[in-house]
């Protein structure tokens, strides 16, 4: 009962059970956050806007984005994924996502930002849908932790408009 | 010496009931644990409910030796969310976010175009010939949690095969020779 082996494994079964029980706790203590973000975007420039050889609507756009995610952060979280997604709706589909910007924020010093860009990604439709198409451009947020919960979500920003003719 | 001594004279002495009772118990300690795997799977929803991540495509969230806790509900798929996912002809699942969904209103279905948060170029390569979307169907699962560093115990086993034999014949060893 006393031998090197039984301590060794109490010991071990007994380090494992506690990390397991800190590491729940440490999530759950993220539900407790009060969490402002505040996000705006505004579209600067449509850069161009193409109908592509196999049909598909394709448009470049220049984004200015201003954000302030600071208070996603938790003494728990080990980054935010922000990106901005613009959503609308086609005959054909009921929604479309497309991603246009995607950032990591590894601290919460660089969670408060300003940045202008044009799309990393490209905004394709399925289809040629996208002549005068109202659209919302929505900023998510997915936080990861250090141990445990992800969790998401995101500010709708509505009242977007593309031109009514290819350019 | 005398530990090899007292080795042979253990297995020497092991008594038929004795064996099989401990036989039992090894045989029950691995069911439960296959209990347990399948009633993870059932109540995640998703074939497999806990991966490992291998790769350093989602770095710096995910690194390579983490474990993630996946669930699959009927809520559909959405920009944003981190999907496993599998593709005709590779075996191991991948795990990257989505970060185009394309959902048709009438049927529901999906079209998720995914990319590693690390990498540079969206998963088209990865898909199979020809496909350039992933459906509903390839996605095994959300990762909803995470916990670091647990999953090198697989890697490591995975990866350098010889340990695991040492670990099992280690294992073998100890239940024939306990004296309980």
């Amino acid at each position: 009962m006393h031998s090197f082996g039984y301590r060794a494994n109490a010991l071990l079964t007994f380090a494992v059970t506690i990390l397991a029980f800190i590491c729940a706790i440490a999530s759950f203590s993220d539900n407790f956050s009060n969490q402002t973000p505040s996000a705006q975007i505004q579209i600067l420039n449509i850069n161009w806007f193409q109908k592509q050889p196999h049909g598909n609507d394709e448009v470049s756009l220049t984004l200015n984005v201003t954000a302030d995610l600071q208070s996603l952060f938790t003494w728990n979280t080990k980054q935010v994924f922000a990106f901005v997604a613009a959503e609308y709706e086609t005959s054909k589909n009921a929604l479309n996502q497309v991603s246009l910007w995607d950032a990591i924020i590894p601290e919460k010093e660089h969670a408060k930002f300003w940045i202008q860009i044009s799309n990393k990604y490209r905004f394709i439709d399925q289809g040629h849908n996208l002549r005068g198409k109202d659209f919302n451009l929505t900023l998510h947020w997915h936080v990861m932790p250090k141990t445990g919960k992800m969790f998401a979500d995101k500010i709708v920003m509505s009242g977007y408009r593309l031109p009514n003719a290819y350019r | 010496m005398g530990f090899i001594g007292d080795t042979v004279d253990s297995i020497k002495s092991i008594k038929t009931r004795q064996l099989l009772s401990q036989a039992i118990t090894l045989g029950m300690i691995v069911t439960s644990a296959l209990i347990i795997w399948k009633a993870l799977i059932c109540v995640t929803g998703s074939e497999s409910p806990v991966v490992v991540v291998l790769s350093e495509s989602m770095e710096p969230g995910f690194q390579r030796g983490d474990i993630l806790f996946l669930r699959m509900t009927k809520e559909p798929i959405r920009a944003g969310e981190i999907v496993v996912f599998s593709v005709d002809g590779r075996e191991i699942p991948i795990v990257h976010r989505a970060i185009k969904v394309h959902e048709r209103g009438d049927t529901k279905e999906v079209d998720v175009l995914t990319k590693g948060d690390n990498n540079d170029i969206d998963d088209i390569g990865l898909y199979a010939e020809g496909q350039l979307w992933l459906h509903r169907h390839h996605i095994m699962g959300r990762a909803v949690g995470f916990l670091p560093y647990v999953g090198w115990v697989t890697i490591i086993m995975t990866e350098k095969p010889i340990i695991k034999y040492i670990l099992i014949g280690a294992l073998g060893l100890l239940v024939i020779t306990s004296k309980d």
